[in-house]
């Protein structure tokens, strides 16, 4: 029986994804670690700030997990949230884990937190590359129907791996955003066609920004997790010159190749799609996306 | 201040940095010794291709002088919004320059931010906010998003906001908060150039802004969470 | 937001000891947190709701819930964010239910 990723919530995600009844929770919910800024915004708080985090084992394998709670406040990095994910990517690397999985569902910093929720934000980023640093490596879900935004959207792509959905998006600014800073010329937020083809999975698939991309299926992203962490046991989780000197020329070229284009189908046709196969990429499922992709994407 | 007498004072021993384009690139001297100096002026957007250009000079740095000091010299008006950038994967742009500056910390290179002018939000995280620490201006400001935009996006009026930002800590802009939070080690004032050689003589490689935030009273949760999660024990009291 | 506290003696069910967490505190929905906790019999309820005034309502919610479940030595704990009475019903039958679930 399938379970849809994008209408599952935080927990439900979780306890699908890892092996069953494997998941043992860090500051549960009934710890009541709640957020120390929302009351003065008469806003409510969640028992768990908004974000689950603990330990489990994928097909026996240790992991450990966070699964944000799109939600409340948009997923979006409070001062507790932010430090239960660091507090995660510190005891996985000392407890040994294979991996540290984040399901990633946010807005990015919290307003209502400003300050303490970008200092938040940035701490995240920096123990993502600690935890890699030390052995471990990073996997980002993205699959949620808030996508994966702001200042999480850059900690998603400093993880070793990205495993997307199509519904699911990756980008910094939303298209709100934009629209209201430069007007609906240069990006109209209700065309959500273009939305997606700007920020959607298949789309960050094919710029070589996601390393894999599934159904909307917690089993197929289980699957796809279980795959990633077979993947960087087979190599250093660190940062190496020699491949940061890679992604600066990949994404030197990216600007060379599709710097003048405004459209995204535009590319997909720069890459080698024909003009028809880029109009049918929306409509593929998974599989038969992948398979397309397969000769023309960039391997990111 | 305008970059110009902002490194006059930085080095008084002497510089070659230039400006291409709001990109601030070169090197300099500190007490005898030669740094990397890169950053942003004008109040510059952050797009693809400064993120870029600023990663390019980190990496040249760890490719070409093993062990040089990193100066970041932060003016931005935040990322660049714009449908192209997330188009081609701004998000990617600015992790490339955030990892870029954790492999030179990583192979030994000492990175100091200084917020000079405006720092806001997606133009700051990485690049000021990765250097092992960062320091500020008293003039400079530093935020995470315009009030009108944030009360549009969070629903709470722009009058309450405005009313916060005055002298809540999670809401004013200005160093002096970050400084409380952890955020930025220190505000400079006085002689730049001698605060500057403190500041890289006090480097850790080590993330100290949560420990940092709670001695100083500024964020009480940060540290004590991470430590609860690590240690596996509740959240001690403050 | 408004907190409001209700409490009932004498009630006659007891549920297992570990704690559960059902539903979201997103815009009309609301998350209750289940806990077994030594009341001398009594179940507690304290809600922490954005929609202020309601108080009648959630008396009688809450009130209804308690005659069909007769609980005791339970403390259940609600952040809510406007939850209209039925998705309120709901997720605590449906805390009650998680917690009598095969673990």
């Amino acid at each position: 029986m399938s379970l849809s990723y994008l209408e599952a919530n935080a927990r439900e995600r979780i306890a699908h994804l890892l092996d069953v009844g494997s998941f043992e929770e860090f500051l549960p919910p009934a710890k009541r670690i709640v957020s120390p800024h929302l009351g003065q915004l008469d806003a409510p708080v969640s028992f768990d700030d908004g974000v689950v985090v603990g330990r489990g084992t994928l097909q026996g394998l240790t992991v450990f997990a966070a699964a944000q709670e799109g939600g409340f406040m948009g997923g979006a990095v409070g001062e507790v949230h932010g430090a239960k994910l660091v507090g995660l990517l510190k005891r996985a690397v000392q407890d040994g884990a294979e991996a540290v999985l984040l399901l990633l569902e946010t807005g990015g910093v919290r307003l209502h937190e400003a300050n303490a929720g970008l200092i938040a934000v940035s701490e995240v980023m920096r123990a993502v590359l600690d935890t890699r640093a030390q052995g471990v490596a990073v996997i980002v879900l993205v699959g949620g129907s808030n996508g994966c935004f702001g200042g999480m959207g850059i900690v998603a792509r400093c993880a070793n791996v990205v495993i997307m959905s199509e519904e699911g998006r990756l980008a910094m600014s939303g298209p709100e955003v934009i629209e209201t800073a430069n007007g609906v010329e240069e990006f109209d937020s209700r065309d959500r066609a273009l939305v997606w083809r700007t920020s959607g999975g298949k789309h960050r698939y094919l710029l070589g920004d996601c390393q894999q991309i599934v159904a909307d299926d917690v089993a197929a992203f289980r699957a796809a997790a279980l795959a990633a962490v077979q993947t960087c046991k087979s190599a250093s989780t660190a940062l190496t010159l020699a491949g940061l000197e890679a992604e600066q020329a990949m994404l030197t070229q990216r600007i060379a190749r599709f710097g003048t284009l405004s459209e995204p189908q535009d590319i997909w046709v720069a890459l080698g799609l024909s003009a028809t196969q880029a109009q049918q990429v929306p409509m593929l499922e998974a599989d038969a996306f992948v398979a397309l992709a397969a000769n023309y994407r960039v391997k990111g | 201040m305008d970059w110009q007498q902002l490194v006059a004072q930085l080095f008084p021993q002497g510089h070659s940095i230039t400006e291409t384009a709001q990109f601030l690139s070169g090197s300099a001297q500190v007490d005898g010794n030669t740094v990397t100096v890169v950053g942003t002026t004008g109040h510059t957007p952050i797009g693809i291709e400064i993120a870029l250009a600023q990663a390019q000079a980190i990496l040249a740095t760890v490719r070409q002088h093993p062990g040089r000091p990193i100066v970041i010299l932060v003016d931005t008006q935040g990322q660049r919004l714009r449908h192209r950038d997330e188009m081609l994967g701004i998000n990617s742009y600015m992790a490339h320059l955030g990892k870029c500056i954790e492999l030179a910390r990583r192979q030994g290179h000492k990175i100091i931010g200084l917020v000079y002018d405006q720092a806001l939000s997606g133009g700051f995280i990485t690049s000021g906010l990765m250097a092992d620490a960062c320091y500020a201006l008293p003039q400079a400001t530093i935020r995470v998003m315009g009030l009108p935009a944030m009360a549009r996006i969070t629903k709470v009026p722009e009058e309450r906001l405005t009313e916060l930002a005055k002298d809540n800590p999670v809401f004013a802009p200005g160093p002096e908060n970050y400084r409380r939070m952890g955020g930025i080690a220190e505000i400079w004032s006085g002689d730049l150039a001698v605060q500057l050689q403190q500041a890289l003589a006090a480097v850790s490689n080590q993330d100290q802004r949560a420990a940092l935030g709670q001695q100083r009273g500024g964020r009480n949760w940060s540290q004590r969470v991470v430590t609860a999660i690590v240690d596996g024990v509740d959240v001690q009291p403050a | 937001m408004e907190t409001l506290n209700y409490r009932y003696e004498h009630g006659t069910r007891t549920l297992p000891v570990r704690p559960e967490l059902v539903g979201v505190v997103s815009s009309g929905n609301l998350e209750v947190l289940i806990e077994a906790v030594d009341l001398g019999g009594a179940c507690s309820v304290e809600i922490k709701t954005a929609a202020r005034g309601f108080g009648a309502i959630w008396q009688a919610v809450i009130g209804d819930f308690q005659q069909r479940w007769q609980l005791a030595d339970i403390r259940i704990s609600i952040n809510d964010m406007g939850a209209t009475p039925a998705v309120v019903s709901l997720r605590l039958d449906q805390a009650v239910e998680s917690m009598l679930e095969e673990k």
